[in-house]
């Protein structure tokens, strides 16, 4: 497993890069990175549907956002100059909360079996007792919606967006004010 | 839109009442055989999408129909999500299922505790939520020229 933590120490120092660096070409490249190693990891955990569903959308939304910083400006103007008066509050409460986060995440890690080992744990426990603890035949029903409801309601919500997006930008009201600009 | 040729339509008044049929019996037996929400879902919104391709529609009543489909689909989340909340008024947590409602009898249709009516509102949701998606790409875009 010493690959998986080589792999979060890249997803870390290429995040802190993302936001620090002030050539946007070379943030979205560094964003592309933690993308990539994300599946690399899904492979080492053996969920190759992930790897793939990972790939695609990080490899579009690289193209997407090299395309658009191409067309655009390549310097982020937005990063802060220096520390000021204002900043200080909330600096202090980031700090107490990751030290607090950091404390609680240290005694509930304790709890756990070993990141990524056995690989297959979980899934054998759904497959074994999906039938005894929920009464569905059939067992993927049993996982989505019994064991993993969580995922489903998150799905439900993608669905959800995606219908409100389509649905705010075909509206009627802004459709109708282009097009009478248009044709006449 | 405009709608089809007479043979289109002989065949889609043919198929329509089949298709939800059929997606209407994959949302119901999500919990038995391969199905379930997502895909029963997906064959109910065919059945309107064919329908209104062939037969074709005047702008009122689409305007209506994006309407309504898009408040049944909210409709269909809220459900989804309260059956979700319903394990907290049960004093168990989010998506509480067995302990709650029991399992019922496996391979009968009632069983699986929330399996089903959550099958449902995922069904009822995905079924609007395409046909809204259909009648804001492609359906408006026909009237508009017409």
């Amino acid at each position: 497993m010493t690959e998986l933590y080589v792999l979060l120490a890249a997803m870390l120092i290429a995040a802190l890069v993302a936001i620090e660096i002030r050539d946007l070409l070379a943030a979205a490249v560094a964003l592309g990175i933690v993308g990539f190693s994300v599946a690399i990891m899904f492979i080492l955990l053996q969920a190759p549907d992930l790897a793939i569903v990972q790939i695609v959308v990080e490899t579009m939304t690289v193209v997407f956002f090299a395309a658009v910083i191409l067309r655009t400006t390549n310097v982020d103007g937005t990063l802060p100059g220096g520390f000021t008066r204002s900043m200080v509050f909330p600096a202090a409460m980031y700090g107490i909360f990751g030290v607090l986060f950091l404390v609680a995440v240290g005694r509930a890690l304790g709890a756990l079996p070993a990141f990524g080992s056995p690989t297959m744990l979980v899934a054998g426990q759904y497959i074994a007792l999906g039938l005894e603890r929920t009464g569905a035949a059939n067992v993927v029903a049993a996982i989505i919606l019994d064991f993993r409801g969580y995922d489903t309601l998150g799905e439900a919500t993608v669905l959800f967006t995606a219908v409100v997006g389509v649905l705010t930008i075909t509206r009627r009201a802004g459709r109708k004010e282009r097009l009478g600009g248009g044709e006449s | 839109m405009r709608g089809m040729s007479p043979i289109v339509q002989v065949i889609a008044r043919l198929l329509a009442g089949m298709l939800f049929l059929f997606g209407t019996y994959v949302v119901l037996h999500g919990h038995l055989t391969p199905g379930g929400g997502f895909a029963g879902g997906v064959l109910i919104a065919a059945a309107f999408i064919l329908m209104s391709l062939a037969f074709g529609s005047v702008e009122q009543t689409e305007r209506n129909s994006y309407t309504l489909s898009s408040v049944i689909e909210s409709l269909g989340g809220v459900l989804f999500v309260s059956l979700a909340l319903a394990g907290y008024a049960a004093g168990t947590f989010f998506f509480q299922n067995a302990a709650v409602y029991g399992t019922g009898t496996p391979l009968k249709l009632i069983s699986g505790g929330i399996i089903l009516p959550a099958n449902i509102a995922i069904g009822i949701k995905v079924g609007a939520g395409l046909f809204a998606i259909f009648l804001a790409l492609g359906a408006s875009r026909f009237v508009m020229k017409d």
